[in-house]
């Protein structure tokens, strides 16, 4: 078991800067997520911990050991890749056992961690068959027992479930969520699904060109982003200007909202994020964002609306469904908001003014 | 859709039967013929086991067999061991002018083997260079005629079929499968072994199969650095040269057992690969990295060395083509005189070397194509028969071809022997099998919805066939008959049976000038060979673009 460390990491392909200067601290036994549009430089970061991509600079710890000039196949490292890379020429059993006999342990021994991880894999019945006649669930399985039969120090998972299909993917996520808890192992786990990386995370990171932008627990991602780039990555969100004077928002057609936090803040233009499901649609009243109803989406549990506000903006908006009529396009409404759900951030959409250093402290 | 797999007497039920009709006529009544000529007594016109018997009975003749099988399981095992390598340090490291080394590889595979026999005698032979040149310091040479001079010009010449191989193979190994490994503490010489080998293991055994049968249907390497090491072609020829006219039940006896062998191998082939077939799918391929200081020399040194010990009989062919000659004998001193009289006396053997393998593309291109379609598009049991048709050359050598041809062809109405278009119908038949499965294979990545879309829009099945279909397959076809063209104008083991005078192919000539000492000429003729093979291999470059050589 090991926390990781990351100091002032630098990538380059050739002139080509990809990550920048990279600091992250991984604490031990956690499920730890690199989050980020495609091209992001996630699965760059990974490879550099599995050793295969070099560092141009900085140093990478595992504990105390500097892992910066270790060969790969001397790290230590459990590694389960995106297509798995299961060999096609070996049994399950024996793609399980490979990393073991490597390590040149007694054939008693292999035999024996080879059957407990297949076992907590649940693949035991297929052990004498060829990867190529089991299913995409199973051969994730098999890439996740051979990856964890050798004790390794730190997991890394490269976007293991991109290539399943919607069912399988909710069943193997709970499978690694579950897998990884018991075994209590240090996991680096990257992946592009936002939804995926909050259903299964300790921390997440969330990545863009190359730098850190939030690093979090979930629900303090979703819920207090740090900036305009992750309130819009994670999970959905309508972006508004607003401009604050005296510690009140200002809204198009006048609405006001009064957040005591914003009391110390001097006057400027903001930008507020706010959920669709943060929205409170009435009526009628005399307070709110003037809209025309533009098209709605009956979900079932939800339902769906676009409104148009007076400003020309369209937002959307998410309520749980009721007994009576929905709203028809058309339909003039006002658009209230949840007040302390919402999120505001300076003119260039970088820093959240909600996290003040007093937030922070908490 | 609807529903192909049942025979319709249309335009494509129509090109079935025609293509059966064509294997009929060419490929099974003269194997059927061959096959009666072995058991039939030509006095008394009875059934006889006879020819046989003779085989079996004579050392002479059973060794032949055993040599035979010793020299191919030999050559094919060293090729393996030499092109494997060669191809994986191709695709895992960086080597500077690799693209020509690959260039030379295809051009050492592409020239007639015993332009490579004959050249290896005028360097490690009794007189060669090198020989004399240790015999000077005093050092004698191992001898190179017999079974170690065969094997080593089969290996050189062979193992560049196993090198392309491989490397279409490795492109198909996934670079995390080779990241897992290292991962998992395995790598270098240990990943080689233990991972990459086993996970080419398929191709590696597709080719040891197409080096084992070229190895050992191959007339003109032990004919000529043999001596007293006699294989089974060498008999074969012998025999059947010898007894034109008389009774050639005996050759056809020989011939029949060498099928029999070959089929045994290549059915032993399939029954291993089919037990350890699994599909690669790179979605991103090894990649290419530069050899640490410690390997680099050492990869260098292999890989130059290796092509260079390749392609030095060619470049010392070519070299004795410019040096003076007196007589047959090569004196001091360099002129064209070679040229000249290769020039006067074998100029009908330039153009039938042209002429010839172009007939024979043209018609192989047109057929591989339409089977390509019947078997991948219409199958059903008649298509499934023109499959396996097409696939029986494969397993019979050049020389039992050439045989069954002339014997099947001698007599009226079917009065073939001797002419052109026998010649061209043995090179369609010998290397249709190849063609048809590289279009099969292009064939398979079309899929089936474009041209049921052309047909929603109203085009015939024809219009749908050359309109969308082959335009489609046309790249690949293009540099697929490129390598057949390369192919079959150094073609020797057919068309040493059934040349005349009038359809002599530049081979044929190098070979007969060669058996007759006349060095000089025969180094003029192969050099011309050579240069018509890499202008082909150039154009195929161009062609390509950079895609790969497959076979």
């Amino acid at each position: 078991m090991s926390k990781i460390l990351i100091q002032n990491a630098v990538k380059k392909y050739g002139n080509n800067t990809v990550i920048p200067d990279l600091n992250i601290e991984i604490k031990d036994g956690e499920l730890f997520t690199l989050l980020g549009p495609s091209g992001c430089g996630k699965t760059t970061l990974l490879r550099m911990i599995a050793g295969f991509n070099s560092i141009e600079g900085g140093d990478i710890y595992f504990n105390d050991t500097r892992i910066n000039d270790i060969d790969p196949s001397r790290r230590n490292i459990g590694m389960v890749f995106q297509n798995y890379a299961i060999f096609p020429h070996m049994t399950v059993r024996d793609n399980v056992a490979f990393g073991l006999k490597n390590r040149k342990m007694e054939k008693e021994k292999i035999q024996e961690l080879t059957d407990k991880y297949l076992q907590l894999m649940q693949i035991s019945q297929y052990a004498t068959r060829m990867p190529n006649q089991l299913s995409g669930g199973q051969q994730q399985r098999i890439a996740l027992a051979r990856a964890l039969v050798i004790s390794p120090d730190v997991l890394l998972m490269d976007e293991p479930l991109s290539n399943l299909d919607a069912k399988l993917r909710l069943e193997m996520r709970s499978v690694i969520r579950h897998t990884q808890k018991n075994v209590g192992i240090t996991t680096v786990y990257v992946t592009h699904d936002q939804e995926e990386a909050m259903a299964i995370s300790d921390t997440i990171a969330v990545m863009k060109d190359g730098v850190i932008q939030h690093v979090g627990a979930p629900k303090d991602i979703y819920q207090r982003p740090k900036n305009v780039f992750v309130a819009t990555f994670i999970g959905r969100t309508n972006i508004l200007p607003a401009k604050i004077e005296q510690g009140t928002l200002i809204f198009s057609s006048g609405y006001r909202v009064k957040l005591d936090y914003l009391d110390q803040l001097e006057n400027q233009e903001v930008q507020c994020s706010v959920r669709p499901e943060e929205f409170v649609i009435s009526k009628q009243g005399d307070e709110g964002i003037h809209g025309i109803v533009k098209e709605y989406t009956y979900l079932g549990l939800n339902t769906h609306y676009a409104v148009e506000t007076e400003s020309g903006l369209t937002v959307e908006i998410v309520e749980e469904s009721s007994l009576e009529d929905e709203l028809k396009p058309g339909q003039n409404v006002l658009l209230q908001m949840k007040k302390h759900k919402i999120n505001v951030f300076d003119k260039e959409g970088s820093r959240n003014l909600v996290r003040s250093e007093a937030y922070e402290r908490q | 859709m609807k529903d192909n797999s049942k025979f319709r007497l249309d335009i494509w039920g129509t090109v079935t039967l025609c293509t059966i009709a064509v294997y009929l006529l060419f490929l099974i009544y003269p194997m059927a013929h061959l096959m009666q000529q072995s058991v039939y007594d030509a006095q008394t016109g009875q059934f006889t086991m006879a020819n046989f018997v003779k085989f079996f009975s004579k050392s002479y003749y059973f060794d032949t067999l055993l040599n035979s099988f010793k020299v191919s399981l030999a050559a094919t095992v060293l090729s393996i061991a030499i092109g494997t390598p060669l191809a994986y340090l191709f695709s895992v490291f960086k080597i500077r002018g690799k693209s020509v080394l690959n260039i030379l590889i295809v051009v050492a595979s592409m020239s007639a083997p015993f332009i490579g026999a004959y050249s290896w005698i005028l360097l490690l032979g009794r007189s060669g260079v090198v020989t004399v040149f240790f015999r000077k310091i005093g050092i004698v040479l191992p001898d190179i005629y017999g079974f170690g001079g065969i094997v080593l010009v089969m290996s050189l010449q062979l193992f560049p079929l196993v090198f392309l191989y491989a490397r279409g193979a490795l492109k198909n190994i996934d670079n995390s499968l080779i990241e897992a490994a290292n991962n998992l503490s395995c790598s270098g010489v240990k990943c080689f072994f233990k991972v990459v080998v086993p996970l080419i293991m398929p191709t590696l055994l597709a080719a040891g199969l197409l080096v084992f049968m070229r190895s050992f249907a191959d007339f003109g390497t032990p004919m000529l650095i043999g001596e007293g090491y006699r294989t089974f072609p060498v008999v074969l020829y012998t025999e059947f040269i010898n007894e034109v006219g008389g009774n050639d039940g005996f050759a056809a006896a020989i011939a029949i057992i060498a099928i029999v062998i070959t089929t045994v191998v290549f059915l032993i082939q399939k029954y291993i690969s089919n037990r350890n077939a699994f599909a690669l799918n790179a979605l991103h391929p090894i990649e290419e990295q530069e050899p640490r200081a410690g390997k680099k020399l050492l990869v260098y040194l292999f890989s130059y060395l290796v092509v260079a010990v390749a392609i030095l009989p060619q470049v010392y062919v070519t070299y004795t083509s410019f040096k003076k000659t007196s007589g047959k004998i090569f004196v001091r001193g360099y002129s064209l005189s070679s040229y000249e009289s290769a020039f006067s006396k074998m100029g009908k053997s330039i153009q039938n070397t042209i002429v010839i393998p172009f007939l024979s593309l043209n018609a192989i291109v047109l057929l591989a194509v339409l089977i390509a379609y019947l078997v991948v598009r219409r199958r059903n049991a008649l298509t499934s028969t023109v499959d396996i048709l097409s696939m029986i050359p494969y397993i019979v050598p050049g020389t039992v071809l050439g045989i069954a041809l002339l014997t099947g062809f001698n007599q009226k109405p079917l009065m073939l022997s001797g002419t052109m278009l026998i010649m061209v119908v043995a090179l369609i038949i010998r290397r249709l099998p190849y063609t048809i499965r590289s279009s099969v294979a292009i064939l398979q990545q079309i899929p089936v919805s474009i041209e049921e879309a052309a047909v929603s829009l109203g085009a015939s099945k024809m219009k749908v066939f050359f309109r969308v279909t082959v335009p489609m397959m046309a790249a690949g076809i293009v540099s697929g008959a490129i390598l057949s063209w390369v192919t079959m104008i150094s073609e020797l083991s057919t068309a040493i049976i059934l040349y005349t005078g009038k359809t002599k192919t530049l081979t044929v000539a190098v070979y007969t000038e060669v058996v007759r000492g006349n060095y000089g000429v025969a180094a003029a003729l192969s050099s011309i060979l050579t240069l018509l093979t890499v202008i082909s291999l150039l154009v195929f470059n161009k062609v390509n673009g950079r895609r790969d050589f497959s076979l």
